[in-house]
């Protein structure tokens, strides 16, 4: 099975995040981290070829920073890498996301594709159903479990509140991956070091921007939410805080 | 043709979602705001037995949307009955629920049509005539005011919990029904599904649960739950955990709060370590009172609690425990 994995280079879970001057996206001085679900998405990747055999490839697109995201793929087992590279990639809504990731990998034939079921900074849930719908695939979301079969594959879609779902589909397909799917492996020194020769493709802005159109939405104003409900902040040494919050528990909340 | 706004509502089974009668409510909102009108569908074999509960409300029509492919529910059935119905109605904007099942069609319903969703929203705004839609970015840490660029339908979706369901207004007399067929055909639907399951019986019901110690990422490493369930215990309450924390197999699934897992509204909740993810909040922002302890002081659970403690929950929660014993102790002694 060759398998691409779409993964994203989202800010670190508590960088503190600072607006920049216009108000429509954050400073770009923060640290950065691989978008969660989309390393349980290469993970059950890297599981599939270890069971089917084939090819796992990885593409991101971002700035030069976001190579960090392939370069760590690679070094957990993925075969080779696509780099959209590009500042302005970034700023891309999700419909135009999907087709620049479409352009680059048009003459490539892969059964499979998956994204993480959705990103830790924009939280669209939308890009690899986009994607799916724009190569004219089948697509499964929330997905738990991936099953090869005689007519292609069975996967385990979660819905809400407890409640599963297996679904049969044929190849190629898109999957949106859930995190939880698998247990996460790390790189070993071995493939920290193989990584450095494996193949990294690199697409420019230019080479994809035919694909690209007008931004389908935008951004008007970026904030800090205003808070809906006041806060007691409870400060001091750790002992006084678990006294001063016992005492609220026992004459406010009359939970004690 | 006017324009007008369509809230596609779902049902499971011949069931409503709850959730429907929020999304009615957003329209209900920005139909006063704007003056458009507001339509309602309903989609799959059981539309024509849902509908009148639908017209019930404060609506100018319901449409029933129909054909034997979407009895059960697949996304190339979804998008193209709805593309279908769609394309002759063009509304100006098109409403749903933030559920799993509108994340799994909506997206490509819109790409079919060369349009775009802006999914996720809490709220929305018309400000000199322009509408904005509100959504959480970056886990809820920020915000953004979001509008659309391009043509018409623009689709958007609205979180669990954004609009109250007690809001959405009956109307005056109930709203005329149309039943509308769609053709749908051979070899447009490419999944199976199977029937809908549940993963072995849930041994934890949290919904009763009246105090609820819950613990994220902060707690660092499987080992350190115990101090969360003697803190637990102390207060007589139940443990839970996010999301990651069920994922890493440091507590069982059935101890999950979010959208995922299980949604609860207990007296008390204290979050332990918990940034809040919107996944997280769905499933406990309803609780009485929340009390957070994060070292990140912006972590958004601190947006919803009523107390807060920005600090390391390893100092925070031993002495916790000591006092909670006295104080229950305190009690028994007199």
């Amino acid at each position: 099975m060759k398998i691409l994995v779409c993964m994203k280079q989202v800010p670190q879970k508590d960088a503190p995040l600072k607006l920049n001057e216009s108000g429509t996206w954050i400073r770009e001085d923060v640290s950065y981290e691989v978008n969660e679900p989309d390393a349980y998405a290469l993970e059950e990747a890297l599981r599939q070829r270890e069971k089917h055999k084939g090819e796992v490839v990885v593409i991101t697109s971002g700035p030069a920073r976001a190579q960090q995201v392939l370069r760590e793929a690679l070094a957990k087992g993925a075969d080779r890498a696509i780099h959209l590279e590009d500042e302005k990639f970034v700023g891309l809504d999700a419909f135009n996301t999907a087709k620049a990731i479409a352009a680059a990998i048009k003459d490539e034939p892969f059964d499979l594709i998956f994204t993480g079921l959705q990103s830790d900074d924009y939280g669209y849930a939308q890009t690899g159903v986009i994607l799916a719908e724009l190569l004219g695939w089948p697509h499964a979301t929330i997905i738990m479990q991936i099953e090869k079969t005689d007519a292609g594959i069975r996967v385990k879609r979660e819905l809400e509140a407890g409640y599963f779902q297996f679904v049969d589909m044929p190849l190629p397909a898109v999957l949106t991956i859930q995190s939880g799917i698998n247990k996460l492996r790390y790189a070993t020194l071995i493939g920290i070091k193989q990584a450095k020769n494996k193949p990294l493709r690199k697409v420019t802005l230019a080479e994809v921007g035919g694909a690209i159109g007008n931004n389908l939405q935008k951004i008007e104003r970026l904030y800090v939410p205003q808070k809906t409900k006041k806060t007691e902040y409870i400060e001091g040494p750790a002992g006084e805080v678990a006294k001063k919050l016992v005492d609220k528990l026992r004459n406010e909340l009359r939970v004690l | 043709m006017p324009e007008t706004i369509l809230v596609v509502v779902e049902q499971r089974e011949g069931k409503l979602n709850r959730v429907s009668w929020e999304t009615i409510a957003a329209g209900q909102a920005i139909a006063g705001a704007t003056g458009w009108p507001l339509e309602a569908a309903v989609v799959g074999t059981n539309a024509p037995s849902i509908s009148p509960e639908v017209a019930g409300k404060k609506l100018a029509k319901v449409y029933a949307i129909e054909s034997r492919k979407l009895d059960a529910y697949t996304p190339d059935a979804f998008a193209a009955g709805l593309k279908q119905f769609l394309a002759t109605k063009q509304p100006k904007l098109v409403l749903m629920p933030h559920t799993y099942q509108v994340r799994d069609f909506v997206p490509k319903l819109a790409t079919a049509m060369g349009r775009s969703v802006v999914s996720d929203c809490i709220g929305f705004k018309h400000e000199s005539g322009k509408l904005l839609f509100t959504r959480q970015m970056f886990q809820g840490k920020l915000a953004a005011d979001v509008s659309f660029a391009g043509d018409a339908p623009w689709f958007v979706t609205f979180q669990n919990g954004a609009f109250r369901a007690d809001k959405a207004e009956a109307g005056a007399s109930a709203a005329a029904v149309e039943t509308v067929k769609v053709e749908i055909a051979e070899g447009v639907v490419r999944n199976q599904p199977q029937e809908v399951f549940k993963e072995a019986k849930q041994a934890v019901d949290l919904t009763q649960a009246e105090i609820i110690v819950a613990v994220g990422r902060g707690i660092k490493e499987q080992k350190n739950i115990l101090i969360a369930k003697q803190l637990a215990d102390a207060l007589g309450g139940d443990l839970a955990a996010s999301r990651p924390i069920c994922d890493s197999g440091w507590l069982p699934m059935d101890r999950q709060i979010g959208s995922s897992g299980q949604t609860v509204a207990p007296k008390l909740y204290l979050a332990l370590g918990i940034s809040g993810a919107i996944q997280h909040i769905v499933g406990m922002k309803g609780s009485r009172a929340i009390v957070a302890v994060n070292k990140d002081s912006e972590a958004p659970i601190f947006e919803i609690a009523d107390y807060a403690v920005v600090g390391n929950l390893f100092d925070i929660v031993p002495p916790l425990i000591e006092e909670v014993k006295k104080a229950k102790a305190g009690d028994s002694h007199g």
